[in-house]
């Protein structure tokens, strides 16, 4: 059971402050958009990752429990 | 693409008994089957219930055409699986990619064998329509269709929907998007139009090939599929060849046939070649030398770093610069971004610019370096593959037209340049 970080690109603004809280796993790419480095999130970050997203302006940054991609 | 390459004769390959068959019938340049002709060339469809189709599509190891090269029977059961039936089958004919031409063909040409396709995949997962999509700007397609279907009487209602032009348009989400009455523009997925599609409910989509395929797997078996083809992998495909080649059309060949096999079925090449980029601009390109030693199997491709995508295979001959037209290429694709990711419609911009520098021989290491990070940072961040499909090509470029980008710094291409 493991929980990953996702972006929904298309409502993400480059508002950043997914980067700013959880720095250990999202930098910005040189236009201001997130770069998850490390999708899965640690135990320890847990709350920092719930925090990132329910402090992202579009809800753009998505926490989930792991979900086999079903392609 | 002009129409004129739509409508060229398909070419038995030499020594191969058992082709053509999507292709079968086609005698003369823009030629259409008649229903009468379809049923004298392909016989009636015999009566197939849903199960019984879906296991001969898994027995017979098709896989999609479009590009994604997905098992066919995986995403018929999947789709099968909705109670209370599939609200759609979806013919995607849009066939953005440049240079292809073999969805056209088939839908102008042969539009009954992709309908009885469509209508079995229908039964089988239960679908209360089909719906053939193709772009607004199809004419011979849709003056087919419309034809065809006029003269049908299937048990449920086919329908034609016309869409915008645009290089991603053709994507599955896209399509679905348009056709719940948005924009043609990706969606961000999951869920994805098997699990929830049109009007919400799951929908098939599949490309006019895997449909034409499938209504020949349901008249003639998977055993006769496999016929033809490798065991990995089995039957027929269509294949879109242009550029460097005397005879540049769509060709219908067995998996495993040799590449050199394939541009001797085009009428050869037209000059010396350096390069051949397989899979249109969506995939790689490769250079000759490794590329002419392959067969056209997934493992022959994956060896040199490709894969066939939608069948597209363009010959660049070595009075051409490769980096020029790669250029051209990266250009358009980025500014075919839908623009609704950061990442995608910012970041291909940048690569086209840096990649345009590079063309024009004032790239330094540093912008270089830049160009290498951007395509790599790209990957994966938009709603759907197109900046991955970018990164790709333009990766493969930098990579196998390595030694033009030092002549073009110093001034110079190593194309003997027949114009500018």
């Amino acid at each position: 059971m493991s929980t990953r970080l996702r972006v929904n690109p298309i409502a993400c603004d480059a508002h950043g402050l997914c980067a700013e809280l959880l720095p250990e796993l999202i930098r910005l790419d040189d236009w201001g958009y997130p770069i998850i480095e490390q999708p899965e999130v640690p135990a320890d970050l847990l709350d920092l990752a719930y925090k990132a997203a329910d402090a992202c302006p579009t809800l753009a940054l998505l926490v989930e429990a792991d979900r086999p991609d079903r392609s | 693409m002009t129409e004129q390459l739509a409508t060229l004769q398909s070419t038995r390959m030499p020594g191969h008994p058992g082709l053509p068959r999507l292709l079968a019938g086609l005698k003369s340049p823009g030629q259409v089957l008649t229903a009468t002709d379809h049923e004298r060339v392909h016989g009636p469809v015999p009566p197939r219930s849903g199960p019984e189709l879906i296991e001969m599509v898994e027995r017979a190891g098709l896989r999609g055409r479009g590009g994604a090269d997905f098992p066919a029977a995986q995403k018929l059961r999947a789709v099968a699986l909705a109670r209370g039936g599939a609200s759609a089958v979806v013919v995607n004919g849009s066939e953005t990619e440049p240079e292809s031409a073999k969805d056209r063909l088939l839908l102008t040409a042969m539009p009954h064998l992709v309908l009885d396709g469509a209508l079995l995949a229908a039964q089988a997962v239960d679908a209360r329509e089909v719906i053939v999509k193709v772009s607004a700007s199809a004419h011979g397609s849709l003056q087919s269709l419309h034809s065809a279907i006029s003269v049908r009487s299937d048990r449920i209602p086919i329908r034609v929907d016309t869409g915008p032009d645009g290089y991603v348009t053709g994507e599955e989400s896209a399509v679905m998007h348009h056709l719940n009455g948005g924009r043609a523009v990706p969606t961000f997925v999951p869920p994805r139009p098997f699990e929830r599609g049109y009007r919400g409910r799951p929908t098939l989509v599949n490309n006019p090939e895997t449909l034409a395929q499938i209504a020949l797997i349901a008249r003639f078996g998977d055993r006769w599929f496999r016929e033809l083809g490798t065991v990995a992998d089995p039957g027929s495909v269509l294949v879109t060849v242009s550029g460097a080649v005397t005879s540049p059309g769509v060709y219908e060949l067995e998996f495993g046939t040799p590449m050199v096999d394939l541009l001797a079925a085009a009428g050869g090449a037209t000059e010396p070649l350096q390069a051949l980029l397989v899979g249109g601009y969506f995939g790689t390109w490769v250079h000759s030398s490794s590329a002419l030693q392959i067969r056209l199997s997934r493992t022959d491709l994956i060896g040199i770093g490709a894969s066939l995508g939608s069948g597209v295979i363009i010959a660049l001959g070595q009075s051409n610069c490769g980096l020029r037209q790669s250029g051209r290429v990266v250009r358009y694709l980025a500014g075919q971004s839908a623009g609704q990711c950061g990442p995608c419609k910012f970041g291909l911009a940048g690569i086209a610019h840096l990649f345009d520098a590079v063309v024009q021989g004032v790239a330094r290491d540093h912008d270089i370096d830049r160009l290498h990070r951007w395509i790599y940072e790209v990957r994966g961040r938009g709603a759907c593959h197109h900046p991955d499909g970018v990164a790709r090509f333009a990766s493969s470029a930098l990579e196998v037209f390595a030694n033009e980008i030092e002549l073009h710094r110093l001034g110079r291409c190593g194309a003997h340049a027949v114009a500018a």
